[in-house]
């Protein structure tokens, strides 16, 4: 089991691109997926550092992919993801309708924000030539076991959300230009104020979702830690890590720990405990319970 | 005239929406394999078959929603609906998942495909993907698509297109969205429900009615006023932020779907068949809402304004909302 690095899925500067890909390059990654997840209108501000970023990460050994967005819309949203195919790296399809671009025979991945939840699904994608499936993060550890057993035999390479605010889920309506009385055509990317997303909780003043553009994600931090030793004995060949601004490269390594030298999770989480102070850890997807559910 | 596609939880539903002018009906079974999973609700094979000859000896069609994402493990619950769908004579199956897709087109070749909203195609690429790869003959367009972006789409596709017009209203992309499992360990993808009522508690705590998905506080309304249902992505919630905090229905107010002003608009951008949400709801109700929608597109056919006030009742005391599609989200 290794890391994968997922697409950054918030709105960070040039700059804040840059420094961050250049971080990865010396971490022990395996691979990282680049590209705009959430909003197409982010990525005129920071898609000259893809480039580059590639090419240090490929130097460093790292298999790269670039991912389309996870709703497609417009017109030059479906040209931007037909371009993606057009380029020599594998694309990982965040919404299914990017398949309609796929050249014949091209080999792809398949993002957390494609609904993979059988056998049919998972062998279905095999045939059109996938290569490597991350998992819905609301996925129970036996649908996973199944899958990862599914994956084997199809020969796909089976991921799990390994870390990160996870996806619950997208809109044609942007909440954080909403949460600034604006609509989506003029929201004067708010979103850049938030970079790594902004709090919702409830009226008691309790923590619950993470709002970042169209895109809501979890408030808590989903963490496959507690289940490393399951979800290798399954077969998952590797975490998904999502990148966030704060000692992201600590994180990397409390995971590579786990996987190299079989860090126990009670260690694991205190450890991110530690480096992440204040951030709830979660992992009831895997149990089977409600995602929300704190980790011990 | 646009076809109007009613919903029936039950076979006196089903009876109901026939007798009241619905061209179509769909329905599902009585198990987790479609996406209004509830308690009492659904059809036994022996109902559907009753319920599939009571529509066609009036002329009406009955399409069978079989749109959760089977279980790794138990596809073959899945794939057993399918055939017994077929072999029913329902005159359509409505599907979300690829894999279950690619089974029915493979094992049924006769058997009609609609893409159900759960599968969340939302531009022509990914339409014309299903349509090319599995014969897919009509797509349920995701309530996420403003009516300009719904013509735009039936200008590049060749299939059907069948829109939402009434009743409730999701704001995520359909298929996509693990809100409820995240607070409740049950989702529509998976169980076939969203914010389940077996995970609801109200309370009455200092003068306030309460009301809760799982542990998270959704809605808190003074005593007296009434408390809506706790659906997540309608609750009330309150975001920080230096100089914009904001509290209030962050993602969308407790409010209905109701697009009837727009029924000609959508006629004019090439909808084949106009369909109303509420397969939970009561015989009462469907034969009311059908009945004014059969009035509507009738006079939508003939170029007549649209009635006014037609369900003024059945949204009474509830807000209501064109959605998308007045391309106020943009």
């Amino acid at each position: 089991m290794d890391l994968t690095i997922g697409p950054i899925a918030f709105f960070w500067s040039a700059e804040q691109v840059r420094a961050f890909y250049q971080m990865l390059a010396s971490t022990p990654v395996q691979r990282v997926v680049i590209g705009e997840w959430v909003c197409s209108k982010r990525l005129p501000f920071w898609q000259h550092e893809i480039p580059a970023a590639v090419e240090a990460l490929q130097a460093a050994g790292k298999e790269v992919a670039l991912s389309t967005l996870t709703l497609i819309t417009l017109k030059r949203e479906r040209r931007q993801t037909a371009g993606l195919f057009a380029s020599d790296l594998p694309v990982e399809i965040a919404d299914l309708g990017a398949l309609q671009h796929l050249p014949k025979g091209a080999p792809f991945w398949v993002g957390p924000t494609v609904n993979v939840y059988n056998e049919g699904t998972l062998e279905w994608l095999a045939a059109k030539g996938a290569r490597r499936i991350c998992l819905p993060p609301e996925l129970p550890l036996a649908s996973v076991v199944q899958l990862a057993r599914a994956g084997r035999q199809a020969g796909v390479a089976v991921e799990v959300w390994g870390h990160g605010r996870a996806p619950l889920a997208i809109s044609g309506r942007c909440y954080h230009a909403r949460l600034h009385d604006r609509a989506k055509d003029n929201c004067q990317f708010v979103c850049a104020e938030d970079p790594d997303g902004r709090l919702v909780e409830t009226l008691e003043g309790q923590p619950f979702l993470t709002v970042n553009g169209v895109q809501t994600l979890s408030h808590a931090h989903m963490t496959a830690a507690p289940h490393a030793a399951a979800l290798r004995e399954a077969g998952i060949s590797a975490l998904r890590l999502s990148p966030q601004q704060d000692n992201f490269d600590d994180i990397i390594n409390i995971y590579a720990q786990i996987l190299e030298s079989g860090l126990p999770a009670p260690d694991a989480l205190s450890d991110l405990r530690r480096i992440l102070p204040g951030t709830v850890f979660a992992q009831g997807f895997l149990d089977a319970q409600p995602g929300a559910t704190p980790c011990p | 005239m646009m076809e109007l596609v009613c919903p029936a939880g039950t076979p006196a539903a089903l009876r109901a929406a026939v007798d009241a002018g619905a061209h179509t009906v769909y329905c599902g079974f009585a198990d987790e394999t479609n996406a209004r999973n509830f308690p009492g609700l659904n059809f036994s094979r022996e109902e559907m078959a009753q319920g599939i000859a009571y529509a066609h000896a009036r002329g009406a069609k009955v399409l069978i929603a079989i749109n959760t994402f089977p279980r790794a493990g138990d596809q073959a619950l899945w794939h057993r609906a399918v055939s017994d769908a077929a072999g029913l004579d329902a005159d359509a199956v409505i599907l979300a998942d690829p894999g279950l897709i690619a089974h029915a087109a493979q094992t049924h070749p006769h058997l009609r495909l609609h893409l159900s909203v759960q599968a969340a195609a939302a531009n022509p690429d990914a339409i014309n993907f299903h349509a090319r790869t599995f014969g897919i003959r009509r797509v349920v367009l995701p309530r996420v698509l403003s009516v300009e972006e719904i013509t735009a789409i039936n200008r590049e596709i060749d299939i059907e297109t069948e829109v939402f017009v009434f009743g409730g209203l999701c704001v995520m992309a359909e298929g996509r969205c693990s809100l409820s499992s995240y607070a409740t360990g049950l989702s529509p993808n998976m169980n076939g429900v969203c914010s389940p009522a077996s995970h609801v508690a109200y309370a009455d705590t200092g003068g306030n009615h309460e009301a809760r998905l799982g542990e998270f506080l959704i809605h808190r309304t003074p005593k007296g006023m009434p408390v809506p249902y706790p659906t997540l992505c309608k609750g009330c919630f309150t975001s920080p932020g230096d100089g914009s905090s904001q509290t209030g229905h962050i993602f969308e107010d407790p409010v209905s779907l109701d697009a009837t002003r727009l029924i000609p608009a959508l006629q004019k951008a090439g909808v084949t068949a106009l369909k109303i949400e509420g397969r939970q709801r009561s015989r009462a109700y469907v034969a009311q809402v059908v009945r004014a929608f059969r009035a509507a597109v009738e006079a939508a056919d003939q170029g007549a304004p649209m009635p006014e006030g037609l369900l003024a009742r059945l949204t009474e005391g509830q807000a209501a909302t064109t959605g998308a599609y007045a391309k106020t989200w943009r």
